[in-house]
């Protein structure tokens, strides 16, 4: 299908995927509830700092990341890997096969068309909490501020790509939901999600900083922050982001391609 | 127009004898083996044919139908639907056919039909007054009504099916491969969905491929039929020759009103008795004679003549593997 077909029907599968995702509304609640370990760590680390900075973080520090890191999960969490992997287990990635639209953009679209919502539900409490407790603690650099949207866009796309090629092994393997669980814990560790990368311990702060963990997650969070970044870092940080987005997808997509070949289209 | 020519999709399995030990043999061990799924067939049909597969459980109909949509990669061989390689999945391609399978369902189960449609009408770039058109004339033919604003997982299994129809039939494809559309509904539906697929079929010169476990639907919907067991073909032609071949004759039904000894009647042909009610195969040339026969004698009423019914035909092919020639 052309670039321009697929352009026309983006829009619909923007509005069909925000109506399954108003249909869904439960599930989704559940589902963004358990994106709340930031809070939990802000609680302990708030704690631990409140009575005096610990490895350089002060508690409103904490505040700022732990909230930074919970409006980033929340608006690039996705659960495509459950979805490929279920539609390939079952045969029924079929229909989709059958489309005459790429289904890396259908699913795609169906993902962003949840965004708004999750922001909607998400992002006021934590932006109010954030300017009002944690303000010292975040970038006032207007260049900098300028570059949290596209930071955000780059670890959505780079979460998502990587999600997506890890659903497309469900081609290969039989079980491959398994792999879920070892991503999730280095993505815990490597990405900032559990506690900052610069506290990880010894030569494991080297590593993350190159590794595609730190910017589905961290890199944003840096960006919103701005711990000894500045403009400049900031836009370097994005523009590896956008790299590593673009080298996972073309992963992801081979990938797919290889994975389709292999595809039985079980049962039916 | 649909080629296929020395058409082969084999798998690898994996296979794995059962119990604890093997589990645990298989994690360092494993042995496969190859399954011929479809295994060199080749075969041509026309644009506008109505085309029935039949053949047993596992004998390849639904690879093959899964082949030619461009689902799976053949392993060897060459495969041409409406000019295009399937498996390549082109725009243009996808766009002229589309693959119905009963126990598969493309419409979103938390929504109602008509969103899956909208969907559908830009993923296939439908123009909205082609759409509408068609959406109408859908909607007549299928008596969709006020189904398509009910969320999908409300819809008994029939009107389920029908909106599955209606939405594989919105982009007007002109090539319809239909893998059990009939599975699981009943009579009336069945018959319903029959009349609509050769309405369509009509309408639009569209080609149908079908595969069925209700003969029915093959008797009503299709005059040629492709068989294939154990992954090769084994009969493609007319469905009256292909009966004709394996079931020579017809069967002639009627009720005793006065006894007659089995004798008497073995003499037309072979019979089957249940209390009163005879059938007797009896050969085409002696037919015209052994009525009047029936006939001119008293006891005998309710008599009707029919061919054999295709699940006899069926079974007696693949249970003796008598293989008629193939056209």
């Amino acid at each position: 299908m052309s670039l321009r077909s697929t352009a026309r029907a983006v829009p619909q599968l923007l509005r069909t995927g925000l109506a399954e995702t108003v249909a869904y509304r439960a599930e989704f609640v559940v589902w963004m509830l358990t994106t709340t370990l930031p809070l939990v760590m802000l609680g302990l680390w708030t704690s631990v700092a409140a009575d005096g900075a610990f490895r350089g973080y002060s508690s409103p520090d904490f505040v700022a990341y732990y909230l930074a890191a919970l409006i980033v999960r929340n608006l690039t969490g996705s659960w495509v890997v459950w979805q490929i992997n279920d539609e390939i287990r079952r045969g029924i990635l079929a229909m989709r096969l059958l489309r005459p639209v790429h289904p890396f953009v259908a699913y795609a679209a169906s993902h962003v068309a949840a965004v708004p919502l999750r922001g909607l539900i998400a992002l006021p409490v934590t932006v109010i909490l954030l300017a009002t407790t944690a303000r010292d603690s975040l970038t006032h650099d207007p260049l900098q501020i300028a570059l949290i949207l596209p930071s955000l866009a780059g670890a959505w796309l780079l979460t998502f790509a990587f999600l997506f090629g890890l659903g497309c092994l469900a081609f290969f393997i039989d079980k491959s939901m398994a792999l879920l669980d070892v991503y999730f814990g280095v993505f815990a560790v490597l990405s900032g999600y559990l506690i900052p990368l610069p506290m990880l311990p010894s030569w494991l702060p080297t590593v993350a900083r190159w590794l595609p963990f730190r910017f589905m997650l961290s890199a944003p969070v840096e960006v919103i922050t701005g711990r000894e970044l500045g403009a400049g870092g900031a836009a370097q940080l994005v523009a590896l982001q956008w790299g590593y987005a673009a080298l996972i997808l073309a992963l992801a997509l081979a990938l797919w391609r290889a994975g389709v070949r292999r595809f039985e289209a079980v049962g039916g | 127009m649909i080629r296929a020519t020395d058409l082969r999709k084999h798998f690898r399995v994996h296979k794995r004898p059962p119990g604890l030990a093997a589990a645990v043999r298989s994690l360092w061990h494993r042995t496969y083996e190859t399954v011929k799924a479809v295994d060199g067939i080749s075969f041509a049909i026309a644009r506008g044919e109505r085309v029935g597969f039949l053949g047993p459980n596992g004998a390849g109909k639904t690879t093959t139908l899964k082949t030619l949509s461009g689902l799976l990669h053949p392993t060897s061989g060459t495969v041409e639907v409406c000019g295009h390689t399937p498996f390549r999945r082109e725009g243009a391609f996808l766009r002229q056919i589309t693959l119905v399978m009963g126990q598969k369902q493309q419409l979103l189960w938390d929504l109602p039909p008509a969103d899956t449609f909208a969907m559908n009408r830009a993923l296939y770039d439908v123009p909205v007054a082609q759409f509408d058109a068609t959406m109408k004339e859908l909607t007549e033919l299928l008596d969709l009504g006020p189904l398509v604003t009910k969320p999908t997982r409300q819809l008994s299994l029939g009107e389920r099916m029908k909106c599955e129809l209606a939405c594989a039939l919105l982009h007007r494809p002109t090539t319809l491969f239909l893998d059990e559309p009939t599975i699981g509904l009943d009579v009336s539906m069945q018959l319903a969905i029959r009349e609509f697929i050769r309405d369509y079929n009509q309408r639009h010169e569209a080609t149908v491929i079908l595969t069925s476990h209700y003969m029915e639907d093959v008797v009503a919907l299709c005059p040629r039929v492709i068989v294939i067991d154990g992954g090769r073909l084994i009969h493609d032609g007319d469905l009256r020759d292909l009966i004709k071949t394996m079931h020579p004759g017809k069967l002639v039904s009627f009720t005793l009103t006065a006894p007659m000894a089995d004798d008497e009647l073995a003499r037309l042909g072979a019979i089957t008795r249940e209390g009163n009610r005879v059938v007797v195969q009896i050969a085409e040339a002696a037919l015209r004679e052994a009525v009047g026969h029936l006939l001119a004698s008293a006891s005998v009423t309710d008599l009707s003549i029919e061919d054999p019914p295709l699940e006899v035909v069926m079974r007696a092919l693949f249970k003796d593997g008598a293989a008629p020639a193939t056209t």
